[in-house]
């Protein structure tokens, strides 16, 4: 197995997701065969290539700082799942 | 032959000549969906009252005796993953099942300037994340010519409605074919620009380095028109080309003498059905009587394109969906603190497939394993652009298939996410690339399913590949048949 448990509990958490301890052994399976397929990246030597982020060559884009229309507070507190007095509200995050 | 069966450039014609009105056509849109739209289910949101108010807002201006543009009047739709102001958009998942964006993407604001009807919002895979649109939360959507079949993904709403005539012309997105093959599988032409060519502001992100939005419609002439409409640099998008943007109509021209048409071996593989590669080498044949010229080239580094895709696109989106946390928009499913709702939203409202693209992206980024994954993976994209640039220092275009098959029965690959990515390995190439490429219609299977075929052109040269797939089309009449639906045809 390339993945184990504890690389799946690991990154679960890293995705805030719950795997059920049910479904472990079929994703489990599944992230196996896709990651034992691209090993086939291992026979490539790639010493010397430079990684890609963007196809297309770009550079830095910049625009001026100016002030510029945006949503109102309303438009972009629409469609919070719960808010208060123009803030999104949240379960408690501190303990005590 | 109702108005539904008819592309967007004859329709057009049919206003300005007052032969129709757009709520003529509207309501012929309309019936054809009450007709059909229980078999194929290709629509997640019909705004039935908005389009026909547009259309009669259409009338009353060309009563005045105004032009019209190309698309004012005629009824699209749009894929579910581009923002619509005051229309929701869910991306067919459940963790949007309530959002209604409070802005227009930039395509939608483009689009909205030409005054089209916009008949609603498209399924598609949840997040764009498949090849089947089986991984909608909603519903699956069925193949308008054999309904027991996929329509593709994850744009196979857009394609499905497009040939069952749910409406004239859409618009999908495409990260890793999710244009192209959806468009071949319904026989219809699609195509994914250059990557920077049409702005993803408002496109709801799953590849931020790879998607693009692009048309799906009836043939070349509609799609050169809405391409037309939708590219450009856009500030909003800073990723966008700033690069002029050409009148794609111009490239209508029935002419590719002398045009080099690339073959790529590593395209034509063992696996393929034969009837697909039939098909097209047929297609070979009738640009090499047009007077192209055919010649054989290699992309060595194909065969390693789908491993390279599968770890950036997920790594991509691993990171471009920690957004959905039931804070600022989307679902909530409460919990003990913020973690835990957190984790009980995402838990519950992503499905399969959203959460293992997640968790093979978190994986591959994750320390210990970033160099072995990701970085390998991106080196390895350079590697398969440089072939694609290599190749066109000989050629002016790439001509390969879609995909190996024809469509696939719903059901046929659940439980097998690897073979399900395997099906990918003629399209994702050019996303990793930003190449452009075109699929249109090159023939049926014995089972009367549609055969496309994809030409690829180099960067910002859709010009070329417009011209190309107009030719060969022009040849042919596979474009004007459409899928049996209802009693109808």
């Amino acid at each position: 197995m390339k993945v184990t448990k504890e690389d799946l509990d690991n990154v679960a958490v890293l995705s805030r997701l719950a795997i059920a301890e049910e479904d472990t052994e079929r994703y489990l399976g599944q992230l196996d065969k896709i990651l034992t397929y691209m090993d086939n990246l291992s026979e490539l030597d790639t010493e010397n290539v430079k990684p890609t982020t963007y196809a297309l060559p770009m550079q830095n884009v910049f625009r001026k700082d100016e002030v510029k229309e945006s949503l109102d507070r309303e438009a972009a507190l629409a469609n919070a799942p719960l808010k208060e007095d123009g803030y999104f509200k949240v379960p408690k995050v501190l303990e005590g | 032959m109702r108005l539904y069966e008819k592309p967007a450039h004859v329709l057009h014609e049919m206003l300005v000549n007052k032969e129709i009105t757009s709520v003529e056509l509207t309501e012929d849109v309309l019936a054809r969906i009450d007709e059909v739209e229980g078999e194929v289910k290709a629509y997640l949101t019909v705004t039935r009252d908005e389009a026909l108010a547009r259309a009669k807002a259409v009338d009353e201006k060309i009563a005045r005796g105004e032009e019209i543009s190309f698309l004012e009047g005629i009824p699209g739709a749009i894929k579910d993953n581009i923002c619509t102001k005051g229309v929701r958009t869910t991306c067919a998942s459940k963790i949007l099942e309530h959002f209604v964006p409070p802005y227009d993407a930039t395509v939608m604001t483009k689009l909205k300037a030409e005054n089209p009807v916009i008949l609603g919002k498209l399924n598609m895979d949840e997040f764009a994340m498949g090849g089947s649109t089986e991984n909608s939360a909603y519903h699956p959507t069925c193949n308008p010519w054999n309904t027991e079949c996929v329509p593709g993904g994850s744009s196979g709403g857009s394609a499905a409605s497009v040939a069952a005539g749910t409406s004239i012309w859409a618009l999908g997105s495409d990260t890793g074919g999710s244009i192209r093959q959806p468009a071949s599988f319904c026989g219809v032409v699609g195509l994914k620009p250059t990557y920077g060519r049409v702005s993803r502001y408002g496109l709801v992100a799953y590849g931020s380095s790879l998607d693009q939005i692009g048309p799906l419609t009836r043939d070349v002439t509609d799609c050169a028109h809405i391409l037309n409409v939708i590219s450009g640099h856009d500030d909003m998008d800073s990723t966008s080309s700033e690069a002029a943007v050409p009148d794609f109509t111009k490239a209508l021209v029935e002419d590719v003498k002398g045009l080099k048409i690339g073959l790529p071996k590593e395209y034509f593989v063992k696996g393929m059905d034969p009837e697909v590669e039939k098909a097209i080498r047929a297609a070979i044949e009738k640009y090499k009587e047009m007077g192209a010229e055919i010649v054989d080239i290699s992309l060595p580094h194909t065969d390693y394109a789908i491993s390279a895709y599968y770890l950036i696109a997920p790594a991509e989106a691993a990171t471009n969906l920690q957004r959905y946390d039931g804070v600022s928009y989307g679902e909530r499913v409460e919990g003990e603190d913020l973690v835990a709702m957190m984790t009980n939203t995402r838990t519950e409202k992503f499905g399969e497939e959203v959460k293992r693209r997640i968790v093979i992206g978190n994986y591959a980024l994750s320390a210990g394993y970033y160099d072995a994954y990701y970085l390998k993976a991106m080196k390895v994209r350079t590697l398969v652009a440089e072939d694609y640039a290599k190749a066109f220092e000989q050629v002016d275009v790439i001509l390969a298939p879609v995909a190996p098959t024809t469509a696939f029965k719903i059901g046929e690959m659940a439980g097998d996410p690897l073979q399900m990515y395997l099906q990918d390995a003629c399209t994702v190439p050019l996303n990793l690339a930003g190449l452009p490429g075109i699929s249109l219609p090159c023939g049926f299977s014995s089972k009367g399913m549609p055969i496309g075929m994809q030409i690829i052109g180099k960067a910002l040269d859709e010009e070329t590949i417009i011209r190309a797939a107009y030719t060969y089309e022009q040849s042919q009449d596979y474009h004007t048949k459409m899928a049996k639906l209802g009693g109808n045809n």
